[in-house]
């Protein structure tokens, strides 16, 4: 009898082939959107990827989020490291510093100043050049989607037509910057995970980033340490907190309060959520209606099994197995052609697929094959077999 | 549950044994009616009526006179009212659902009007359906599936599509769906009324030939005039009641009798 349910499904392509298309639409749609959401999330916490040696991350309280910059003062960094179980700790400085363009234009970048000896919280890969480096003098390493965009050498202008000849020329190793009103040369260019803000990065060491920050009494944005060998991460973090007052947290708790904030002030979910939403409405409206015109066409066909014998637990089963089968397809067609996404050859695009999101995926195709199936269920509960006797 | 089968030892015992142990439908004082909106339509009121086996008894009458609600009730899928009907003995009030659906399973074979044929199955697979039902294999199933289409001359369109098949070949699968399990009773519903008279006599030679014998009842609901001589004996029906029986011979109805 399944494969009698099986072959009423399959006979009737045009309805199934809707079925499937309904199903696959929201599985497509949920698995995209949620997959672009995490994407986006994790962009909100991508330096804190790209910085992968440090444990823990120290700061000020009162720091809600990644680039929420409340910074410390200097003599913060050997109280951390006077803490029991600290193997190391090193400055860290970030901070939005401008540029001046060679055309006389300005661009905001995204500073950041690494320990001068370890380099500890340096980018996490060297295009070109090396990060040893930065120690020479006045270098700094610039991303390379900055260097070919943002801090490009601008085309020369035709001066009777006001246009630019030509493309603007990406910054090599070798070119100079100025870094508000210092001088800074260009000793390596380096690739970096994308982040919220668009603005280039910059890495130098934390000595120079301070000389090149406007003069505060307080330039120290984090203290980056690590713990000791044996020792667990979360315990050694507590133990800063207490004996500093200061907020300390480990890489993955810091993440996830970055996640948070942008979750609980930005909106970002609510607006991801309902094209999550539309998706389960639209497919479960389309599989829901494809699925039940299904079993009217085929209601005389079920009266004429009820009247031969078949009980309503059988149909019933028929009946899932069809959602089952047009479910578990229409799964496979969506969340593979979403992960396609992960494919497509754009730096721009934020899509990060979790087993956690094939799972909320197929959690939604179930529960729309169940809603799908429902009305079907009830109709073919409810139908005389007698109905087989009227012409 | 079958009536040739081990599993006849669920079904409760013949409640109302009939007095002739050749009696294949025994209905007295059947009673159904429906409800509307606003009022109670009878559909059956009061019939008496008894069918042998190795009989082939039509229904008919003007449309409303109750002829589908008489099968209906006498093949299982509808519960009367008031008064007693058993098929070989056993009343389908005093079974449960699931046995009655059982017991129709395995001893009535149905024929259709509009044949009710699954358009996605083969001819084959198609009156494989009841044996399906009925547990078996699909493997079995088919092949008597193939076996039974032979006996009613389609042997060659086994792998047929109904829609690939003509009306006339239509009802023979039906009707080879109607016998394949064997059943003791076979109701039909206006077998012929979708077929012109050449293929409804054909269809009418079939039944007869095929799915008649002395162990095996049939009741035709009709109002095909053309095929009154198939019958053994013909029951009038009109308004609810079975106003007369006759045989297709005789040109008068002789009054109702059991």
């Amino acid at each position: 009898m399944n494969a009698l349910a099986l072959r009423m499904l399959l006979g009737d392509r045009a309805k199934f082939l809707g079925i499937v298309f309904g199903i696959g639409f929201a599985a497509f749609l949920i698995t995209q959107q949620v997959s672009i959401f995490v994407g986006l999330m994790a962009r909100t916490f991508g330096f804190l990827t790209d910085a992968s040696l440090p444990q823990v991350w120290v700061m000020d309280p009162k720091v809600q989020f990644i680039d929420d910059l409340k910074p410390l003062q200097d003599t913060q960094l050997y109280r951390v490291r006077g803490v029991e179980g600290v193997a190391w700790a090193m400055p860290l400085y970030k901070g939005l510093l401008r540029a001046r363009l060679a055309n006389g234009a300005f661009q905001t970048c995204n500073v950041i100043g690494i320990d001068d000896s370890t380099l500890i919280g340096g980018p996490p890969e060297m295009l070109h050049g090396r990060i040893e480096d930065l120690r020479r003098a006045d270098g700094v390493v610039v991303d390379d989607v900055g260097a070919s965009g943002k801090l490009a050498r601008p085309a020369p202008v035709d001066p009777s037509t006001g246009k630019p000849i030509g493309k603007p020329t990406p910054l090599r190793v070798g070119d100079f910057l100025e870094l508000n009103d210092h001088r800074a040369v260009v000793v390596g260019i380096c690739r970096v995970s994308r982040t919220f803000q668009s603005q280039p990065v910059v890495y130098t060491t934390y000595t120079r980033a301070v000389t090149f920050a406007p003069r505060e009494r307080k330039l120290l944005s984090f203290v980056v340490a690590s713990v000791s060998p044996g020792r667990d991460v979360e315990s050694v973090a507590a133990r800063i907190r207490a004996q500093t007052g200061l907020a300390a947290y480990t890489s993955g708790e810091f993440k996830r309060m970055t996640v948070l904030y942008f979750m609980r002030y930005t909106g970002i979910p609510l607006n991801f959520g309902i094209a999550v939403v539309l998706g389960f409405l639209v497919g479960t409206a389309i599989a829901g209606q494809t699925f039940y015109n299904f079993t009217l066409d085929n209601l005389r066909q079920f009266g004429a099994l009820k009247a031969m014998g078949t009980g309503n637990l059988r149909l019933l089963r028929m009946i899932l197995l069809q959602a089952l089968l047009v479910g578990f397809i229409g799964y496979g067609l969506g969340v593979g052609s979403a992960s396609l996404f992960a494919f497509v050859p754009l730096g721009e695009l934020a899509f990060m697929l979790l087993p956690q999101t094939l799972a909320i995926t197929g959690a939604a195709i179930v529960l729309i094959c169940l809603a799908a199936s429902l009305l079907s269920i009830q109709k073919v509960m409810r139908l005389e077999p007698a109905i087989v006797f009227k012409g | 549950m079958s009536l040739r089968g081990s599993a006849s030892a669920t079904l409760p015992p013949p409640a109302a044994q009939p007095a002739d142990a050749g009696v294949a439908v025994h209905c007295k004082g059947v009673v159904k009616g429906y409800n509307t909106a606003s009022t109670r339509v009878m559909a059956l009121r009061g019939v008496d009526l008894q069918i042998r086996a190795g009989e082939l008894m039509m229904l008919v009458g003007p449309s409303g006179c109750g002829k589908t609600t008489l099968i209906s009730v006498i093949a299982g899928i509808l519960d009367r009212d008031e008064g007693e009907c058993s098929v070989f003995g056993h009343d389908f009030a005093a079974m449960s659902s699931g046995q009655r659906t059982r017991f129709r399973g395995e001893n009535v074979g149905f024929v259709f009007q509009a044949f009710n044929l699954l358009p996605a199955l083969t001819a084959a697979q198609n009156v494989a359906v009841p044996l399906l039902i009925n547990g078996l294999p699909q493997r079995e199933a088919i092949k008597a599936g193939r076996e039974m289409l032979a006996r009613v001359g389609l042997g060659d369109r086994t792998d047929s599509l109904p829609r690939e098949l003509s009306g006339g070949q239509q009802q023979r699968v039906a009707i080879a769906r109607a016998l394949v399990h064997k059943p003791r009773l076979i109701v039909c519903d206006e077998p012929t009324s979708a077929l012109d008279h050449d293929t409804g006599h054909v269809i009418m030679r079939l039944l007869k030939s095929v799915a008649l014998d002395k162990d095996r009842a049939l009741v035709i609901v009709t109002h095909d005039a053309r095929i009154f001589g198939f019958a053994d004996r013909i029951a009038l029906m009109d308004d609810g009641h079975i106003t007369g029986i006759s045989r297709p011979e005789t040109p008068t109805a002789t009054p109702a009798a059991n």
